[in-house]
């Protein structure tokens, strides 16, 4: 009856149970482990840093040393990383972390200093904005793997066709001119790109740039939020009038990758974001528009001066890592000039890791290859990491404020913003709101 | 007649004394991360700080509820989680009537209704935003533009609504894999017999299917909102919470609020705050449906 | 009879259409994983193209997936069995033993639950590292469980509620003791409703991403983990994700599909008779 069919159902369940279990333990058991000494890696998920994944077996053939990795999304590994750096888990030897982390944990004594890494290692090679951004103090925190600036890509075809001129360095009010002829919705083609997805790393660092261009900046010497000030609202109005009428649709969930995507399908004429993009736009199997793309400059406001880019990924090792010297000779090997030499032959010149070194933009090979490495050369020297804005500021970052609160702080200013994209509420409403939320954050903070 | 309330059981103190282990290493259990919280929400405690700490007592607190964002949020989430439920009980409800059938085809269609449970809710919430909901090259604009009628800008317009279609989504499939059986248990007589009275399809639901149903209905809201109230994923990978505070719940405020600035103690003080707010909508929704735990007595 | 045939035919169609919109999203990303990137963010989305594999071989070149499914399968089975060895017996307890105090309980393991874990990942994470459950195999299985097990307690006692008390008295009648009551003849009866809620908590432990990202490094990283780490790099990457999640679902699909009997059985409720 049903008590017999259930029971023998019982023993079926039983006996599926302890298959799967035993199979669970013999492969836990029979798992294959060698005896070299370990690394443990962090990084980021970017293709430069998948191409050092697969460069890195030279390495551990050359050192005896089994790499372990750690792959993730920016913003998962940077959550990750804080958690286990700030409560001293010895969890990682080598980390992948930004110049806005680089100073903030140098400063607590958390991150090895590499100013030891050799007198071959060409320290002097490393352009300055970037072994600045990686520093605290004098001392070098993280050694730079790869840098970005800021530039302005455009589709030469379209222009062409409408009889447009784009110069080397546009300011915005030719941008929204642009931006205004070459908009055409019904094709599915929009005047202007611009970063919409609420984020300290996404729209905020846009905005950040802007308003630095307009003569603005975060908070004055007494760090009181300056948020409404003119050049805020001048700014932010700027990039909500460009979006909301001459950009495509949806914005507001468009970060990087989204805006690099529709520009590589051909749907943006302009797009103004970080030029780590150069290199896939002009790769036919990853852009439709690799033949037509241009670059120029960031556009320029009427000040002419502040308001830049510089984002720089570094390789670091946590203080309490108990294998730092077999740490730091991977890290001198990853962000040598003679990784990013193996790295162009064997994979191209496009691939490389750029904008860390001064090396690689006298390298024949690579400025053959890369059209725009004269650009980005020439961006990341004009990039004054401890002066974003012609006004006197009590911070150091570019397109971003290199403070601890300033994750939360960006985010929340972006959400704030995005709210004025999608036409909620005006820009002075969007910016008030902001402005007491940086107050409420920033309380207790002045002049020390 | 079910077990509970009909015996009294001849040896129950030896039998609690046989079972307590469990029930106390369940307490243990639960308890530990609890008084974790509760602890570290009385602290200022500032993960880039550390070392620093300080007690607070309600200072935590204090900070949040005079937030603004705090009851914005929380409005969202009740909102949220209303919707869903709404939805999930409809489709669920729905689907499963459907599948209750018997046609050529019901056990392929029962397993592709039932799929979507099985994918991570990071790569679904991915998937659909931009995949579908893209307003550019997403394939939902697509066909709308092809019949005229333009794209819509979803996480813009209505960035709560999406969610709440996503998860939506991602939900029914549980409900009906709770309901259909539910409808499938039914004693067959009882049906044959009201078919036999006359009763047509609206009424056979009505008075013989929703009745069976109410039961597995409340397991299905009661295992829902238990994940729907501290949703986060979804929220984090399409929206950001934005535009402004339109699509921030608990859960995502206390991720920017408390976790992007690392302030620990703010993270834990909301998230008692949160189990405030579930036992208020939990013990609110024992009293609508309150027959079902009433029969524990 | 024509006018059934019809009315058969007509329900096929119908739930076709509601199967085609459910399982929509899925299949497209499953198409997408055989795409280039390039053609994956198409306008007009490219429904016929030359599939590739690329995207499947760059995976799989990538990280050691069969080492993440192993974790996966490891953590989500052991999970469970936890669960379940701490749930019977509270539910049993709970189910015929009632007291004032049973409703409390429950009401109060399900609010636990609720508990956001954004909220509470330092306190766990610092925990888990003095205990040195971090990166560990067994660590996962501790907070799986405990995320699981409201669930699977509640779910344990609407079954075993649903039992007739004439069966259990008349085992005691016969002279069974407490365990052999419990063991013999309450767990054979309700082994679609364990074996189902197994499922069910099996299911929502491998789709656990938040603890597997946060208390995981190398060791013991499972399949969620695995999927991330294609998620939002720099670039074009939905093709790849599309990849990675259809291998990373690939196994617990299959087993759901091919146990699925067993959970619309299990999950009849009433249906013990």
């Amino acid at each position: 009856m049903a008590i017999e069919s259930t029971v023998l159902a019982w023993n079926r369940t039983w006996r599926v149970l302890a298959l799967a279990a035993t199979v669970a333990i013999a492969a836990w058991i029979l798992y294959p482990r060698g005896g070299r000494p370990e690394l443990t890696v962090a990084t980021v998920n970017n293709a430069e840093m998948i191409l050092m994944q697969r460069l890195s077996r030279d390495f551990e053939k050359q050192n005896g040393v089994k790499l372990n990795w750690v792959v993730l999304g920016e913003n998962t590994l940077r959550q990750r990383l804080t958690i286990d750096i700030s409560t001293g888990s010895n969890t990682f030897d080598v980390i992948t972390i930004g110049s806005y982390e680089a100073p903030l944990w140098g400063e607590r004594g958390w991150l090895v200093p590499l100013d030891d890494l050799g007198k071959d290692y060409g320290y002097d090679d490393i352009f300055p904005v970037v072994r600045q951004g990686l520093s605290y103090q004098g001392r070098m925190y993280a050694a730079p793997f790869y840098a970005e600036s800021a530039c302005t890509y455009y589709r030469k075809d379209l222009f062409r066709k409408a009889g447009l001129e784009m110069p080397v360095q546009p300011n915005y009010e030719e941008i929204r001119h642009f931006a205004q002829r070459l908009n055409d919705p019904a094709h599915n083609v929009y005047g202007i790109c611009l970063r919409g997805e609420p984020g300290w790393g996404q729209n905020t660092a846009l905005i950040s740039m802007l308003i630095h261009r307009f003569g603005g900046r975060w908070v004055d010497m007494d760090w009181k939020p300056q948020l409404t000030s003119p050049p805020w609202v001048e700014a932010v109005s700027l990039y909500v009038d460009l979006v909301r009428n001459d950009g495509p649709p949806g914005a507001i969930a468009d970060g990087y990758n989204e805006n690099r995507a529709l520009f590589a399908n051909g749907n943006c004429a302009m797009w103004v974001d970080a030029t780590s993009g150069a290199g896939a736009l002009l790769d036919p199997s990853q852009s439709r528009v690799a033949g037509t793309t241009g670059f120029a400059r960031a556009p320029m406001a009427k000040e002419g001066r502040g308001g830049t880019w510089m984002w720089c990924w570094g390789l670091a090792i946590p203080s309490s890592s108990t294998r730092a010297s077999l740490a730091k000779r991977f890290v001198k090997w990853a962000t040598s000039r003679e990784y990013i030499a193996t790295a162009g032959e064997r994979f191209g010149w496009m691939r490389i890791p750029p904008g860390s070194r001064q090396s690689t933009y006298e390298n024949p090979a690579y400025l053959a290859a890369a059209p725009f490495a004269p650009l980005v050369h020439e961006a990341i020297l004009s990039a004054d990491y401890t002066q974003p804005s012609v006004l006197p500021v009590p911070y150091v970052g570019l397109q971003y404020v290199g403070i601890p609160e300033f994750q939360a702080i960006g985010t929340e200013v972006g959400q704030e913003i995005s709210a004025a994209l999608a036409g909620h509420v005006t820009v002075e409403q969007a910016l008030a709101l902001a402005q007491s939320e940086v107050e409420r954050a920033l309380k207790g903070r002045s002049r020390k | 007649m079910t077990g509970a309330a009909a015996t009294k059981p001849a040896y129950s103190r030896h039998s609690r004394a046989l079972l307590a282990p469990s029930v106390v290493a369940l307490f243990l259990w639960m308890i530990v991360p609890l008084a974790m919280t509760l602890w570290f929400s009385a602290e200022r405690y500032n993960l880039l700080s550390p070392g620093k700490n300080s007690f607070a007592g309600w200072g935590n607190y204090r900070d949040l509820l005079a937030h603004r964002a705090l009851w914005v949020a929380m409005g969202n989430t009740l909102l949220l989680v209303g919707l869903v439920l709404v939805i999930t009980l409809f489709f669920g409800t729905l689907f499963s009537l459907l599948l209750d059938q018997d046609f050529p085809g019901r056990n392929l269609c029962r397993l592709l209704v039932i799929a979507p449970f099985f994918v991570m809710p990071t790569v679904s919430a991915l998937i659909w935003k931009n995949m579908l909901m893209n307003p550019v090259f997403g394939l939902f604009a697509w066909i709308t533009r092809s019949v005229g009628l333009g794209a819509i800008e979803y996480f813009s317009h209505m960035p709560l609504l999406s969610i709440v279609l996503i998860v939506g989504w991602e939900w029914t499939p549980f409900a009906v894999l709770i309901l259909l059986p539910a409808l499938q248990s039914l004693n067959p007589e009882q049906v044959e017999a009201a078919r036999l009275d006359g009763a047509g399809p609206v009424a056979l639901f009505r008075h013989i299917q929703l009745p069976h149903l109410l039961r597995p209905m409340a397991v299905v809201a009661m295992i829902e909102m238990i994940f729907l109230l501290s949703l986060f994923a979804e929220i984090y990978v399409t929206t950001g919470g934005g535009p402004g505070l339109a699509s921030t719940n608990l859960a995502y405020l206390i991720f920017r609020d408390a976790l992007l600035g690392w302030d620990v103690g703010r993270a834990s003080a909301g998230g008692v705050i949160a189990i405030v707010l579930a036992n208020i909508v939990v013990l609110f929704l024992m009293r609508v449906a309150g027959r079902n735990l009433e029969d524990v007595r | 009879m024509t006018n059934s045939r019809r009315k058969r035919w007509g329900l096929t169609i119908a739930g076709g259409a509601v199967a085609m919109a459910m399982f929509f999203p899925i299949l497209w990303m499953f198409i997408t994983s055989f795409k280039t990137e390039i053609t994956a963010v198409a306008t007009p989305p490219a429904v016929f193209f030359r599939p590739t594999l690329e995207n499947y071989a760059a995976v799989l070149e990538r990280a050691d997936y069969l080492a993440f499914a192993r974790n996966s399968i490891v953590v989500s089975l052991g999970a469970t069995l936890l669960a379940l060895a701490l749930a019977i017996p509270a539910a049993y307890s709970m189910a015929f033993f009632p007291s004032r105090r049973t409703r409390d309980i429950l009401l109060w393991m399900l609010s636990t639950k609720m508990l956001p874990a954004v909220g509470v990942l330092v306190p766990v994470y610092l925990l888990w590292r003095d205990l040195g459950l971090l990166d560990t195999v067994f660590g996962l299985i501790l907070i799986d469980s405990i995320s699981v097990l409201p669930i699977v307690v509640w779910m344990l006692f609407s079954f075993f509620r649903e039992v007739p008390a004439v069966i259990l008295e008349a085992s005691r009648m016969d002279g069974a003791s407490q365990t052999e009551e419990l063991v013999n003849v309450l767990l054979p009866l309700c082994t679609p409703g364990i074996a189902a809620t197994a499922l069910l908590s099996v299911i929502l432990c491998w789709n656990e991403a938040f603890w597997s990202l946060n208390l995981t490094t190398v060791k013991a990283a499972t399949l969620t983990a695995f999927t991330a780490s294609f998620s939002s790099p720099e670039g074009l990457f939905w093709a790849k994700l599309s990849a990675a999640s259809t291998l990373s679902i690939a196994p617990i699909l299959i087993f759901g599909w091919l146990s699925q009997r067993q959970i619309v059985r299990g999950l009849s409720f009433g249906a013990v008779k």
